[in-house]
């Protein structure tokens, strides 16, 4: 089956709600068990000889950080699949993620500020990595006002594929910019040429949580489309219920 | 496991995570029952789909 065959039969939403009915169970067990091995590698970790224990605040901080820009490409994507291929799923898929991508932004933006009070003395300096993903928390904010605030849901998916497109702009200067500008903010540590600079101690707990916040996200995105697409029957047949009440 | 003298910082943090991680959960279950409760009570005032399929199955 090619990947146009499997989008098209996914544009059903019948279909896709079949599928997240039969998927959703496997991955709540396989994000269960990966976050409980995350955890537990995390909490055998050894302290870092700068850190401390305080480095176990970063398997929870980076993994959210990451996220946090993942989900606005998957909306960014959507945003083209709503503007460009008019895929019926694309504006739900995009509107059911920007609240957990917000959430997501909001524990980076919190654990990262929990880690620097001790390592840096503040818990926070508007350098340019932190005042980013701080913009980058507004426009997910932004887009729900926007999503709630237009009623009818075609015109209000055009403007929020527009602006999320927009906003994309924001993630090269989220990644580059501990290297553009002096940041408190250290480098890159994992994704990097040359290869990660942490320890395998560090490295594997923080890739299992990291695999296991990815699998969280997948796992509570299809979730929230399974309730958009009910929500949008839900919409439709009470246009039907008004139209025959006025009949 | 001794978290040191910044021990508080890091319980917070986990805490905090747990805190929101549960609250997207039971927020998208809440709603997942709030939507097929609206589906049902309008399928039994008589108002369903063209298909004539139910709008509140999902399997």
């Amino acid at each position: 089956m090619t990947l146009t065959t499997t989008l098209t039969d996914l544009a059903n939403p019948t279909r896709f709600l079949s599928l997240t009915a039969r998927v959703l169970p496997w991955l709540t067990a396989a994000t269960a068990i990966l976050l409980a091995i995350g955890l537990y590698q995390s909490a055998l970790a050894p302290d870092d000889y700068q850190q401390g224990a305080t480095v176990k605040i970063m398997f929870i901080h980076v993994p959210n950080a990451w996220l946090s820009m993942f989900v606005w490409s998957v909306m960014s994507v959507a945003a083209l699949g709503t503007l460009v291929w008019r895929h019926p799923l694309a504006d739900v898929a995009a509107k059911a993620a920007a609240p957990i991508g917000a959430a997501f932004t909001f524990l980076a933006l919190v654990t990262g500020s929990l880690w620097g009070r001790p390592m840096w003395g503040t818990y926070w300096e508007w350098d340019a990595r932190l005042t980013s993903v701080l913009i980058l928390f507004l426009m997910y904010l932004g887009l729900m006002a926007l999503w709630r605030a237009v009623e009818d849901p075609s015109r209000a998916a055009r403007a929020a594929a527009v602006l999320t497109l927009v906003g994309a702009i924001n993630l090269p200067i989220i990644k580059f910019s501990v290297d553009w500008w002096n940041t408190l903010h250290q480098p890159a540590s994992v994704f990097r040429m040359g290869g990660p600079t942490l320890d395998r101690s560090f490295l594997i707990p923080l890739l299992v949580m990291a695999v296991a916040f990815s699998l969280l996200f997948v796992t509570l995105h299809l979730a929230a489309m399974r309730n958009e697409i009910l929500r949008r029957r839900v919409r439709s047949l009470q246009m039907m219920q008004a139209s025959r009440q006025a009949a | 496991m001794s978290l040191g003298p910044y021990a508080s910082f890091i319980v917070t943090s986990y805490l905090l995570v747990t805190a929101v991680v549960l609250f997207l959960i039971v927020w998208i279950a809440l709603d997942y029952r709030r939507q097929t409760r609206r589906l049902r009570e309008l399928e039994a005032s008589g108002i369903v789909r063209r298909s004539g399929r139910s709008a509140a199955d999902t399997r």
